[in-house]
């Protein structure tokens, strides 16, 4: 916050010739951080304030239910987690179901963003469509896929009996692999028409002369779709990579809904909203909390280095 | 050869256009289907997908059950308000990003982003524990307030995107014209804004519509709790049967208003949705 009430002073400070310029850009200056200011404060006291309770808290053996036994334990609760076999177990459960979501989303979305980029004809039915999943609760899209594919009032089984490892009585929320497959589902269904829109809007960015020239030189469907037009995109593609996957590493509503973690279903979200309000354990819950925080920020810098690297790469190579 | 080309391009879009529109709605039509299926069938396992003899009893039972009405009606109060506040932060935010030579606008705009990509399950320990020293716990502001957190990122990248495209010069000239600059601005600036402060309303909303973390940690009776925590508890007196058709049925009540909204703005949620993508 130091910065904020600095720059006034050392706009002051500067001699200038100009003294009416100066004067103009200090007001402008102020008033661009009196308008930025309350959304500032409201972004920080709910996030910055809490994050740093919780690594203090981190430190401590704490629990809600017996509140006076608080004891400074240092980084006991770190050692504590990171040597359970569970937090490993549900790190490893999420970082799947984020790669998995986010590829086939990547494909599927950017399969829609074609035909939505091609289409003459029903734009508006096409994206009011589209964004049905998007708007709807993702409890919801839980409730209607964990019904679909419910042992006995779901359609799943009856529509894909004739697939060799489905049959009429497969209870699909009695074993590991497929109550991941249901969840998956569901995240990837309701998810997907977000991803399209943000390829869409890439593929509207890149030029179509380019493609006609391309094809001209006589460049196939799949060379001109992987030397043109997704090197053209890679802005979009990014910024739908990077927050879907950090959106799916949060993934809760689903889990919650379908499995409620059985089956080793559980996510880090999951767990970590276990300890703090099942278990009322709030200092193991607080160092749970900070893990994630980091895990999704070195996520995060992954992503954008992923991308980066490749971008000089791409240039290298031009 | 070019003509059989635009033929297949052609039946290809068709194709395409008719499996987004069964993926997307086919799970809609599910629910809805479900929710005019009776206890009996459901109690006797009905995997067929529409019902056998269809009934509005859901329907009468959903709305007739206090704890969902009230579900609804804080769902409703807590989105709008924290839809409104945020907004008006964003839209304050926003104008000075888009307009204003200021020192720290880009560490405005990188907050935003990480708060984005925030973990909320991080915070719901330190909120649970804070929200119950301030007297928040279980209460609207108790919501209202992280919700206002976590829209205001979405609502101020949508609003700067908007507010740059505006020919602002136009307020200077229509002064010129002899307008007072109070009417420039409602006559000239409120109708170039507005259809962008409303896209990020209506992301805002559905933020908070949807909204689960946070919405079950930080409440814990009908007096705060929101319609998707509610719905997470409507287990019913059988754990091993759900009431498919009433969960079906909330599902399609809060279902409603979204398609509602999404048919009559697609376009600018879409505009909304992408504002910040393409330029990366």
């Amino acid at each position: 916050m130091s910065t904020v009430a600095k720059p006034p002073m050392a706009a002051g400070t500067k001699p200038s010739a100009k003294v009416v310029v100066t004067d103009r850009a200090r007001a402008e200056n102020r008033l661009g951080l009196r308008l930025v200011l309350p959304a500032v404060v409201v972004m920080l006291v709910v996030t910055a304030w809490p994050m740093l309770r919780a690594l203090y808290l981190s430190m401590y053996r704490y629990r809600l239910t017996t509140p006076d036994d608080r004891e400074f334990v240092g980084f006991s609760n770190y050692a504590t987690v990171l040597t359970d076999s569970l937090f490993w177990r549900d790190t490893w459960n999420t970082l799947l179901i984020m790669v998995v979501t986010v590829a086939v989303e990547l494909v599927i979305g950017f399969a829609f963003a074609m035909v939505m980029h091609r289409i003459v004809f029903a734009r508006g039915a096409m994206r009011t469509s589209i964004l049905i999943p998007y708007g709807i609760i993702t409890v919801v899209s839980a409730f209607a896929w964990q019904f679909a594919f419910s042992l006995n009032n779901g359609f799943v089984n009856a529509w894909f009996a004739w697939l060799p490892w489905i049959s009429s009585d497969t209870n699909w929320f009695g074993s590991h692999w497929p109550a991941m497959f249901a969840i998956m589902v569901s995240e990837i269904w309701k998810t997907t028409p977000f991803m399209a829109l943000l390829l869409l809007a890439g593929l509207s960015q890149v030029s179509e002369d380019m493609i006609e020239a391309a094809k001209v030189d006589g460049a196939t469907w799949w060379q001109r779709l992987r030397k043109v037009i997704l090197p053209n995109m890679r802005a979009a593609i990014m910024v739908a990579v990077l927050f879907r996957a950090l959106d799916a590493f949060r993934i809760f509503d689903n889990i919650f809904v379908m499995t409620r973690g059985a089956q080793d279903t559980e996510s880090s979200s999951f767990l970590t909203y276990r300890q703090v309000i099942e278990q009322m354990q709030l200092g193991l819950g607080s160092a749970l909390s900070v893990l994630l925080f980091l895990t999704v920020l070195l996520l995060a810098w992954l992503i954008v280095r992923l991308f980066r690297v490749d971008l000089a790469q791409a240039r290298g190579e031009g | 050869m070019a003509a059989a080309n635009a033929t297949r391009d052609k039946v290809g879009t068709w194709v395409g256009f008719v499996l987004i529109l069964v993926w997307c709605l086919l799970p809609v039509a599910w629910i809805l289907s479900l929710s005019f299926k009776g206890t009996d069938e459901t109690a006797a396992g009905s995997p067929q997908f529409l019902p056998k003899d269809a009934t509005l009893q859901n329907y009468r039972d959903i709305l007739d059950n206090p704890d969902f009405l009230d579900a609804l009606r804080n769902s409703f109060g807590i989105a709008a308000i924290s839809t409104l506040l945020s907004v008006i932060f964003a839209t304050l935010a926003a104008y000075a990003i888009a307009r204003l030579e200021f020192r720290g606008k880009r560490a405005v705009l990188s907050l935003a982003l990480a708060i984005a990509m925030f973990p909320v399950v991080s915070l719901v320990g330190p909120l649970f524990d804070m929200w119950r020293t301030f007297g928040l716990f279980n209460t609207w502001p108790g919501l209202i307030i992280p919700y206002m957190s976590f829209t205001l990122p979405l609502a101020i990248w949508t609003l700067s995107a908007f507010f740059r495209e505006i020919p602002w010069e136009m307020e200077q000239a229509a002064q010129v014209d002899g307008a007072t600059s109070w009417q420039a601005f409602r006559k000239v600036i409120v109708p170039l804004a507005a259809p962008g402060v409303f896209t990020a309303a209506i992301l805002t909303f559905f933020f908070a519509w949807n909204e689960f973390v946070l919405a079950i940690s930080l409440t814990s009776t009908t007096s705060s709790r929101t319609v998707p925590a509610q719905m997470s508890y409507f287990v019913g007196p059988d754990p091993f049967n759900p009431p498919y058709g009433q969960l079906a049925t909330a599902s399609v009540v809060v279902t409603v208003p979204i398609i509602i909204i999404v048919l009559l703005f697609q376009r600018k949620i879409v505009a909304g949705l992408t504002s910040g993508a393409v330029k990366g």
